[in-house]
């Protein structure tokens, strides 16, 4: 195989990711459990009925999205920084953006992916019609990558620090606040008919930014905490 | 004269302790005059009767609040471009003051809700990026709070602040359309096309006071940080901390 380096370095991340969630199955599926569950407790907190229950959907879904997804941070880089390799990846002549990229996208495919292909499955738990399911469905598989690119410089940040779980949050949920008011919004603009497609453009030109600078923040990041 | 030399911690500190009184005595004046006209000399409301005054401190923190937000940010990213240990404490000291500003105008922006709008929250655009910006405030604070040590605080805190700042116009925007998207809003702020001058003039004094004030106290908060962090340097024993 003899690709650029840069590029058999990110297949390497991605591939070793990849293998060693596989390897933790359970790990990943407590994740995805838990957006469901949540998504489930919000009928048997406010009532059966269905108009309501209709109307709340776009929020509850993507609010329990959010906070799958950060429940999902902690594991993006502390695994790597108790036993070491974090450092090992840092001294690589490889830029470190792209070991973020990487790590980022075998996180994002191993906890988010299957929370995207579920939702559509809870949404007809809410009554949602088909159409409405397909925008909740493009919405959170343009969306959930901006909450892991996001999510990254916050772990970054909060790496080996005491109560790092907590602090997670307090930094990383109002920076999600623009994704899930688009990403629920387009949901909620394809319930009430009006064409989704805006909130959609909105939320893909977030994803191109976050895959512009975020790689690049969580790397500063990741530069200091292991300094 | 060299100004670079105020860089330094130990220089700036007995510097910062002359210059506190020429901040915090006009602060105190310009907050007594400014009262004085806002309670006095301007005239009352004709819709709004004399809640309306709450404003005289409600518009300058929440000037001050945004405004500081991106004056701590751009301190953090001095501090850590250019590994100034005083450009990141000044950070750390602004970002106190900047959250309490956004308390408070969140705090009698409720208070004047109350007897305007009839209500104490109100889900319009610029309450809620309000709301967020306290929110991006607390964030910095308590990762800073987190770190253990400072210079990796201060870094963190910058990256933190940075991206925070990129993010805020896009909350702002999101927000905005957010709050038109889902329905027109019912209660507005409202819109004065015309202010007495009486009013303007109270309001740009607090403003004023409301900057000197931060000025004065930033500068003592950063004080306490430069004792704290160079409890161990020798100029600090030696009693130069005048």
């Amino acid at each position: 195989m003899n690709a650029h380096p840069m590029l058999s370095m990110f297949r390497w991340i991605v591939t070793r990711d990849l293998t060693l969630a596989w390897r933790r199955r359970a790990d990943v599926l407590s994740t995805l459990f838990f957006f469901v569950i949540v998504v489930s407790l919000f009928p048997l907190g406010i009532g059966p009925e269905m108009r309501l229950l209709q109307s709340i959907a776009p929020g509850v879904v993507w609010v329990a999205a959010l906070l799958a997804s950060m429940l999902s941070l902690n594991r993006l880089f502390a695994n790597d920084y108790q036993d070491g390799t974090l450092e090992q990846m840092l001294l690589t002549p490889q830029p470190l953006y792209l070991v973020v990229m990487g790590k980022v996208l075998a996180q994002w495919l191993v906890s988010e992916l299957p929370l995207v292909l579920i939702a559509p499955l809870v949404g007809v738990q809410f009554g949602l019609a088909s159409n409405t399911l397909v925008v909740l469905f493009f919405s959170l598989l343009i969306g959930t990558p901006i909450l892991s690119f996001i999510g990254s410089i916050g772990a970054a940040l909060t790496l080996g620090l005491r109560g790092g779980g907590v602090l997670v949050a307090l930094l990383v949920l109002p920076l999600y606040i623009p994704v899930l008011i688009f990403g629920a919004g387009a949901v909620d603009s394809s319930i009430v008919g009006i064409d989704p497609m805006a909130n959609l453009y909105l939320l893909s030109a977030l994803l191109v930014l976050s895959v512009v600078f975020a790689p690049w923040a969580a790397s500063a990041a990741l530069r200091i905490s292991l300094e | 004269m060299n100004l670079y030399k105020y860089a330094s911690p130990a220089a700036f500190y007995p510097l910062a302790g002359r210059l506190i009184p020429w901040f915090a005595i006009p602060a105190a004046l310009l907050f007594i005059a400014g009262l004085y006209i806002g309670f006095f000399i301007a005239p009352t409301d004709f819709q709004q009767g004399e809640a309306y005054r709450i404003m005289f401190i409600h518009v300058p923190a929440a000037w001050m609040g945004m405004f500081l937000y991106v004056l701590m940010a751009v301190y953090a990213a001095i501090g850590w471009a250019f590994n100034a240990r005083l450009s990141s404490m000044m950070a750390s000291s602004i970002a106190i003051t900047g959250a309490l500003f956004t308390f408070l105008s969140l705090a009698t922006g409720s208070l004047w809700g109350k007897p305007t709008w009839g209500t104490w929250w109100v889900w319009d655009a610029r309450l809620t990026s309000t709301l967020i910006l306290m929110f991006l405030y607390i964030g910095f604070i308590s990762l800073q709070a987190a770190i253990d040590e400072p210079r990796r605080a201060d870094r963190a805190g910058a990256v933190l602040a940075i991206v925070g700042v990129i993010n805020v116009p896009i909350i702002y925007y999101s927000v905005q359309w957010w709050n038109t998207l889902h329905q027109g809003a019912t209660i507005r702020i409202l819109g004065k096309p015309t202010i007495a001058p009486t009013m303007l003039a109270a309001m740009l004094t607090m403003l004023a006071a409301c900057w000197l004030y931060s000025i004065a106290v930033s500068l003592a908060r950063v004080r306490c940080i430069i004792r704290e962090r160079e409890q161990r340097a020798d100029w600090i024993n030696e009693g130069a901390g005048a």
